[in-house]
Parts: C-alpha cells; sequence; structure tokens
C-alpha cells in the first residue's frame, strides 16, 4: 500500500469536518435553543430547527445525515422538550424518508416550490406530533402553539438554507452529495 | 475497515431508514410501558448538560443585565443616587417589619401557635429554558453534594410561586413552571382565603378554576397558595386575580416566568405533593421519616 495514494492528513481532516457538519450542526443548534435568551416562544424553535435541517440536508447531502443520526436527534428532542419519548424520533424519520423518497423531484426545482414541500412536510410532521400528544394525554392540546411552529419553521427555513446553501457549495462536498 | 460488496452496502443503506424508523416505534411503546425510563434519561441528561449550561449561561447572563457589565460603568453615580435612597427607605422598612415580627411573636405566644418547620432550600440558577412546545420547564443548576430529594420542592423566584421540581438528578433540577398545561396548584384567593384551582393553559396566564360559584374572584385579589392536598404550604405567594377578555379568572403571576434567572428550590419534608408522580424509589424514602414522625 502506497502512503502518497492516501491523501494527506489534512485532507482527510477537512473531508470528516464537512462530513460531520450537518449533524453538529443539528446537535449543537438544539442545545443553543436551550439557552434562557427569554425569547417568546423559544421551545418551538427547536422541533421547527430539527425540521429544517433534517429537510435541506436529506435533500442536498444525505450520506451526511444518516438514519441513526437522524433518530438519535429526535430522542434528544423529546428529552429536552417534554414530549413523549421516540415521538420526534419518528417523526423526524418519517420527513426524512419522504423527503428522500421525493428528492429526485425535487431537486431540480426552484427554491419556492422547497420551501413550500417543506412548509408542507413541516406542517404535516407538526400537525402529527399534536395529535399524538393529544392522544397520549386525552386531552385536547392548544392549537396556538401548533400554529406558532409552523410559522417558525417557515420561517426559518430560507435563513438556515442560506446559511447550508455556503457550507454545502465548500470544494470537499462535491463527493458527498 | 471491512469491504462489503457495492450491491450489499447499498441494501444496507436502504434499509437503515426502514430500521431505525421501527427501533424509534419501538422506543415510543417502550417508553409508554415504563414511565420512568423517560424520566432517569431526562435526568441524566440534565445533569450532563446542566453544568455546560451553566459556564454557557453566564456571559449571556452578563450581557443582558441593563445593557451588560460595560454598560453599568456609565451610569454608576445615578444607580448608586438611587440604591441610597433606597436603602433609607428600607432601612425604615426594616425597622417597621422588626417591630411587627416581635408583636407576631408576641401573639403567637398567646394563641400557643406551633410553628411551620423551616424549610430546606437550595438556590440555583435557570440554565436552561428546556419546554416543550406543549410543555414549560426551565432546568436549574443545584450545587452538588446536597442529598435531599429535590423531587416535589416549590421553586420560587424573588417575587412568587414559579413552579414544581419534577425531576431531580445530583446536579439539575427540572422545573415544571405553573404555567404548564399540567400543573395545577389550590390557592386561596383574597383576604379571606377562597379556594380555588389554578391550572396552566400553556400560556401566559394561568386560569382560576372552580372557585365558589356566588363569590367570584375580586379583579386585583391576591392569590396565594392553600394547603389544600398537601401539595403545597399555606400563603406563598402566586399572583393577582385579573379577568382576561374573555372575562374568565386568571391569575397574573407575581414570578417572572419569562426571564427566569435564580431559583429557590424549598424541598418541605413530608409535605411533598401527592399529585406529583413520584418514583417509586423515591416514594419508599419519602414513607420512611412520614412513619419515624408517626411513631414520635
Amino acid at each position: 500500500m502506497s502512503v502518497q495514494r492516501r491523501p494527506s492528513i489534512w485532507r482527510q481532516l477537512d473531508a470528516a469536518s464537512r462530513y460531520a457538519w450537518p449533524a453538529a450542526c443539528l446537535v449543537f443548534g438544539l442545545f443553543i435553543i436551550g439557552l434562557p435568551l427569554g425569547l417568546p416562544g423559544q421551545a418551538v424553535l427547536r422541533p421547527a430547527y430539527a425540521m429544517a435541517c433534517v429537510y435541506f440536508w436529506s435533500l442536498y447531502r444525505p450520506s451526511s445525515l444518516p438514519a441513526p443520526v437522524v433518530a438519535l436527534t429526535g430522542l434528544l428532542l423529546d428529552l429536552l422538550g417534554i414530549s413523549p419519548l421516540g415521538l420526534w424520533a419518528v417523526l423526524l424519520l418519517v420527513l426524512q424518508g419522504a423527503t428522500l423518497a421525493s428528492r429526485r423531484h425535487l431537486i431540480p426545482q426552484f427554491f419556492l416550490l422547497n420551501w413550500l414541500v417543506f412548509t408542507a412536510f413541516a406542517a404535516t410532521a407538526s400537525a402529527a406530533a399534536w395529535a399524538a400528544q393529544s392522544i397520549l394525554t386525552l386531552s385536547i392540546l392548544p392549537l396556538f402553539p401548533l400554529a406558532a411552529q409552523l410559522l417558525a419553521a417557515a420561517g426559518l427555513y430560507p435563513a438556515l438554507a442560506a446559511l447550508f446553501i455556503r457550507a454545502h457549495r465548500g470544494p470537499a462536498a462535491a463527493e458527498l452529495a | 475497515m471491512i469491504r462489503l460488496s457495492v450491491p450489499f452496502r447499498q441494501a444496507l443503506a436502504r434499509l437503515t431508514l426502514p430500521v431505525m424508523l421501527m427501533v424509534s416505534l419501538g422506543v415510543v411503546l417502550i417508553g409508554r410501558a415504563d414511565q420512568t425510563l423517560a424520566t432517569s434519561l431526562r435526568s441524566g441528561l440534565d445533569d450532563l448538560l446542566a453544568p455546560a449550561y451553566a459556564v454557557i449561561a453566564g456571559p449571556v447572563e452578563t450581557l443582558e443585565h441593563g445593557g451588560g457589565a460595560i454598560g453599568q460603568l456609565f451610569n454608576l453615580e445615578a444607580q448608586n443616587e438611587e440604591l441610597r435612597a433606597e436603602n433609607a427607605k428600607l432601612m425604615q422598612w426594616q425597622s417597621v417589619a422588626l417591630a411587627l415580627e416581635a408583636q407576631n411573636n408576641a401573639m403567637k405566644a398567646v394563641l400557643n401557635y406551633v410553628p411551620q418547620p423551616t424549610p430546606k432550600f437550595f438556590t440555583g440558577d435557570v440554565v436552561a429554558d428546556l419546554g416543550g412546545v406543549y410543555a414549560r420547564s426551565v432546568l436549574v443548576a443545584i450545587p452538588p453534594g446536597g442529598n435531599t430529594n429535590l423531587v416535589g420542592a416549590v421553586a420560587m423566584d424573588g417575587r412568587g410561586v414559579a413552579g414544581r421540581v419534577v425531576e431531580a438528578g445530583a446536579r439539575s433540577a427540572r422545573v415544571l413552571l405553573i404555567t404548564d398545561l399540567n400543573s395545577r396548584v389550590p390557592v386561596g384567593i383574597g383576604p379571606s382565603g377562597a379556594p380555588a384551582l389554578m391550572a396552566g393553559t400553556n400560556g401566559a396566564d394561568p386560569a382560576l378554576l372552580y372557585w365558589a360559584p356566588g363569590q367570584p374572584p375580586a379583579e386585583g385579589a391576591m392569590v396565594l397558595t392553600s394547603a389544600e392536598g398537601g401539595a403545597f404550604p399555606p400563603g406563598l405567594p402566586v399572583g393577582v386575580v385579573h379577568y382576561d377578555a374573555q372575562n374568565d379568572p386568571v391569575v397574573l403571576p407575581l414570578a417572572d416566568l419569562d426571564g427566569l434567572r435564580l431559583l429557590r428550590l424549598f424541598a418541605y419534608a413530608n409535605n411533598e405533593p401527592i399529585l406529583t408522580p413520584v418514583p417509586a424509589s423515591h416514594a419508599t424514602n419519602r414513607a420512611a421519616p412520614l412513619s419515624k414522625g408517626l411513631a414520635h
């Protein structure tokens, strides 16, 4: 085995960091949203952020956000916020599955359409979370946080996408797509 | 690294998502079957996160307080003047309070009043705002070493009741706020202490339920905790009655629930809430001092 053919350590580190960026960004973001910043409806941002990240990376770089990472993120979301254990793991995985299934059709489309599709996916997932928690607690939960979560998701996505597209267009990203 | 053939690897990649989905569904079922699992996982995670959050939250708090540490330097003079004036006023009030305390003690002595035991308390920084979409809770970092079981402790900020501890680890405690949907606090309204129940609505102001029909709570009346049900000690300040736009009575909490920074957790011995789901291990701990108390 020749040493020359292997990429240098820095090249490997670079590729590894680019590979790990989406997952690290997702998990770290969830912790940051937990800081007591005193924003109104801060808790609503957490699932919205997770959904936006899972959708974006599943669309543009699915190999960087494998299903086990998504499942663990969902569990983390359930533990940080107080939702039934495993609920968001299931929802995020379903979101990822739906995104991967429609990936071929979505990638060539305009950003606006992707945004609309994300909003529809997020609405479905949020409504499912609301329904599941309502059933599990045997009460009708308030609808206002659901609407707030949906608005947060729809509003957050373009901002996050603008950031992530820059990261995605890095030189080492091509082979990961 | 193990070399796998390309079709096998592709099949494996295609299978991960369904397999993880099945695993997650399994976790949901396990979580439903064993409610303590989520609680123990959550308090374990909280214990891990609390010190990390405390490190990050420190500088954030410094920045937030009145425009930051540097911003404070510019109005030191004015602040000092203000504080001096306030101090003078408070000194007067202190003498009044001392006189009243002496009078109160004398009256208690006449009445053969049995004083309530002073609760153990811990002061902790609120390091994270870990509410869910349908839940309101904060994470409090507590100094390690206190081996009191804090589950069920009453959390108060400087002004009033903020919530109750629902999960506690060695270094952290999760406080369910009074605005949470699952929060129910028995309260007394006004000087007569008319009984009612304060129920969280996930909104800013908890609702008042089950007040006596002939005696609607008066706007502006003080709401204090009541000992009904043994969940809370009596007489802790909670808030003020207010009628909302729908003409339903709500409680405006005294505690600054959106900007909690410091909480005191009062662990009342033998006075832990029955309404809190207490894990089996805690329940046995709780039973011991009670039986001892009965033996005396």
